[in-house]
């Protein structure tokens, strides 16, 4: 039997006037939101190309391969912070924890490589050893920060600075805070290991494959669609049968592992496991994802962007190094970058509840 | 033809052979033609700590009904809502799934079970595509190896997100389009026509009118009478008593924790209803009113 239903719930085109209290879309209304969706997608790939320009203007080594090849490697730690702090943004957190995650991470396995190798245990061994001491070590911080989080309903910003505090003093406690230099050969090689002609190097590979799994995951698969959902409305979420503190503590501990992976990269980069390494190294990971569009509250967010947001924080650094500027104003760029993002996400926002 | 003709005067049978209004705790419409509810509560009970939320309710939906859940603030229509979604677990009592006893441990065995919500916030992911809230928590995955990630069969969810807002003949324009660009009237469509997709036994709406204007609170309720028009029947608690009394087939009253009527509209007005709820049909005496 045809059952006659309510225009509200029609196509907006047959909308009569004088519709509900919330108001129809127009189409051309939608149109003209679409067009703001769209540009809000790709304008920070605009700017990035617009850096590109203007640094190579003012710097055309710029476009050498020795500049190409510095902008990646630098971009390597900070991408795979990223790409774990964008699964937890997207679900309404954040991961103040991961720099330091990272800094621990490589002095613990530094500490474990360096014994392996004093007591004459194979060397290729001893860099897998080191590897998954790191990526375990992440891993189990990761997940403590989850479990605080949604056993104790921990607010993220509370547990993961308590993280931070606590991990970030102790790279400074093993090894008597001195850097650990004595490692397998394969860490050396492997920072500085090219693929493509001495195009790309191999720690500059590894976190693209890091980054293209997990944007599949993000994008493409029901795990990612639940980090969306969890973000977008966790009530909803929970009441469709998700169960949320098992996703929670599966982001965070992905979130941990890959801070562990980007510090056994910082490890190979300098050839050498460092105290100091990933100091600060969060925030810019937070600001890469911001810029790239992802929303503190929740819900929103790509790893495209994420991506597009990291490339933006490490050209200003080699940038403004070729242009022969302090590459301390990268932090100050990086500042106004990334409140400008969030102001114009703001601003887009706005726009479409109007 | 007409969905929003009320069908309150179409005579369902005598199920209500002593008239509508009986007293005290044991009857929210206990079936006396014989068929078998598709879903009863039996004395169920709730507590929250020493406060009584339900001391006992009987209550009965049937294939192809509209029941109306009333009662005032604290009446407990909410607990008893939250106890058939699954939210939260009764003290005493059984619930009844084709005549079957249940527990349901979460909001998602009771969803298993048939039973779907449409909770008064809608209950929407506004970041989330029409299609992906529609199927949120019961993703299809595609076949073959990539399964085993989960992988989406966004395609599929696609076209059956179609078909699903389409027999309900409730039209959203692109199933990819945000739920959060759509209008208040299309969210409140989506939510039902996500509980339409699921739920094969009945249809729990808390307060679906709540949030709304005059006119789209119509539209509602004929919406209403078009999803028990294909069957499920619907359980609809409401503070609006004329909607009530309009959409509702029956209408079962709570009063301090007990259904203290079950009455048909057909035969009893507005006002009635009201007394029912305030409890001053039940010896007037109380004081103040």
């Amino acid at each position: 039997m045809p059952l006659r239903l309510p225009s509200a719930l029609t196509p907006s085109g047959s909308v009569s006037p004088g519709a509900g209290p919330e108001g129809e879309a127009t189409p051309t209304r939608a149109a003209w939101l679409n067009w703001v969706d769209r540009t809000g997608d790709f304008w920070i790939v605009g700017v990035l190309g617009l850096m590109v320009l203007v640094f190579g203007v003012l710097a055309p080594d710029l476009f050498t391969r020795a500049s190409w090849l510095n902008t990646s490697q630098y971009a390597v730690e900070f991408l795979l912070l990223a790409i774990g702090q964008t699964f937890v943004i997207i679900t309404g957190g954040i991961d103040l924890s991961d720099g330091a995650v990272l800094g621990f991470t490589g002095m613990v396995s530094g500490v474990v490589m360096q014994s392996m190798l004093a007591s004459h245990e194979n060397t290729l061994f001893t860099t897998i050893v080191g590897f998954a001491v790191a990526l375990a070590l992440g891993a189990f911080i990761g997940f403590v920060n989850g479990y605080l989080i949604t056993r104790l309903k921990l607010p993220p910003f509370i547990v993961t600075l308590g993280t931070l505090t606590a991990i970030g003093a102790a790279p400074s406690l093993v090894n008597g805070g001195n850097e650990i230099v004595n490692l397998p050969p394969q860490i050396g090689t492997l920072g500085t290991a090219t693929i493509l002609g001495g195009w790309i190097y191999a720690t500059v590979l590894i976190a693209a494959v890091a980054c293209v799994i997990m944007g599949l995951a993000l994008h493409r698969t029901r795990y990612g669609l639940r980090t969306f959902a969890i973000g977008s409305n966790n009530v909803g979420a929970r009441r469709s049968g998700i169960n949320v503190n098992r996703h929670l503590v599966m982001v965070y501990t992905v979130s941990g592992t890959l801070a562990g992976l980007a510090g056994m990269m910082v490890t190979a980069n300098f050839d050498t496991a460092t105290p100091v390494a990933g100091q600060n190294d969060e925030l810019s990971a937070i600001a890469a994802v911001v810029i790239g569009g992802a929303s503190l509250f929740g819900g929103r967010g790509t790893m495209l962007g994420t991506v597009v947001g990291t490339f933006i924080i490490a050209l200003l650094v080699t940038g403004l190094v070729l242009v022969g500027v302090n590459g301390s104003w990268e932090q100050v760029a990086t500042g106004i970058i990334v409140v400008a993002a969030v102001a114009l996400d703001q601003v887009r926002l706005r726009l479409a509840e109007r | 033809m007409v969905a929003d003709e009320p069908r309150f005067g179409d005579g369902g049978g005598p199920r209500d052979a002593d008239g509508p209004g009986r007293q005290a705790g044991t009857d929210g419409g206990v079936a006396v033609d014989g068929e078998v509810p598709v879903i009863a509560v039996r004395g169920i009970t709730k507590h929250f700590g020493s406060i009584q939320a339900l001391r006992g309710v009987d209550l009965d939906v049937r294939r192809g009904e509209v029941v109306g859940l009333v009662g005032d603030n604290g009446a407990g229509k909410s607990t008893l809502v939250n106890i058939l979604s699954g939210a939260l677990q009764p003290n005493g009592g059984t619930i009844l799934v084709d005549g079957k006893a249940v527990t349901f441990g979460s909001s998602l065995e009771a969803r298993r079970l048939g039973i779907e919500t449409v909770y008064q916030d809608l209950s929407l992911a506004p970041d989330l595509s029409v299609w992906a809230n529609i199927f949120l928590g019961r993703e299809e995955t595609v076949k073959g190896p990539l399964r085993v990630f989960g992988w989406l069969d966004r395609r599929a969810m696609a076209r059956s997100a179609e078909a699903d807002l389409e027999r309900t003949r409730i039209r959203i324009g692109s199933v990819s389009s945000l739920a959060g660009r759509l209008s208040g009237g299309q969210r409140q469509a989506i939510a039902v026509g996500r509980a339409v997709a699921w739920g094969s036994k009945v249809i729990l709406m808390d307060e679906p009118t709540a949030a709304l204007g005059v006119e789209q609170q119509e539209r509602v309720g004929q919406l209403v009478r078009s999803v028990c028009e294909n069957g499920v029947p619907v359980l609809f608690i409401s503070h609006n008593l004329p909607q009530v009394h309009k959409i509702c087939d029956r209408v079962v009253v709570l009063f301090q924790g007990r259904v203290v009527a079950n009455l048909r509209p057909a035969e009893s007005s507005v006002d009635e209803i009201v007394a029912w709820i305030t409890g001053a049909a039940m010896g007037g005496a109380r004081s103040g009113l």
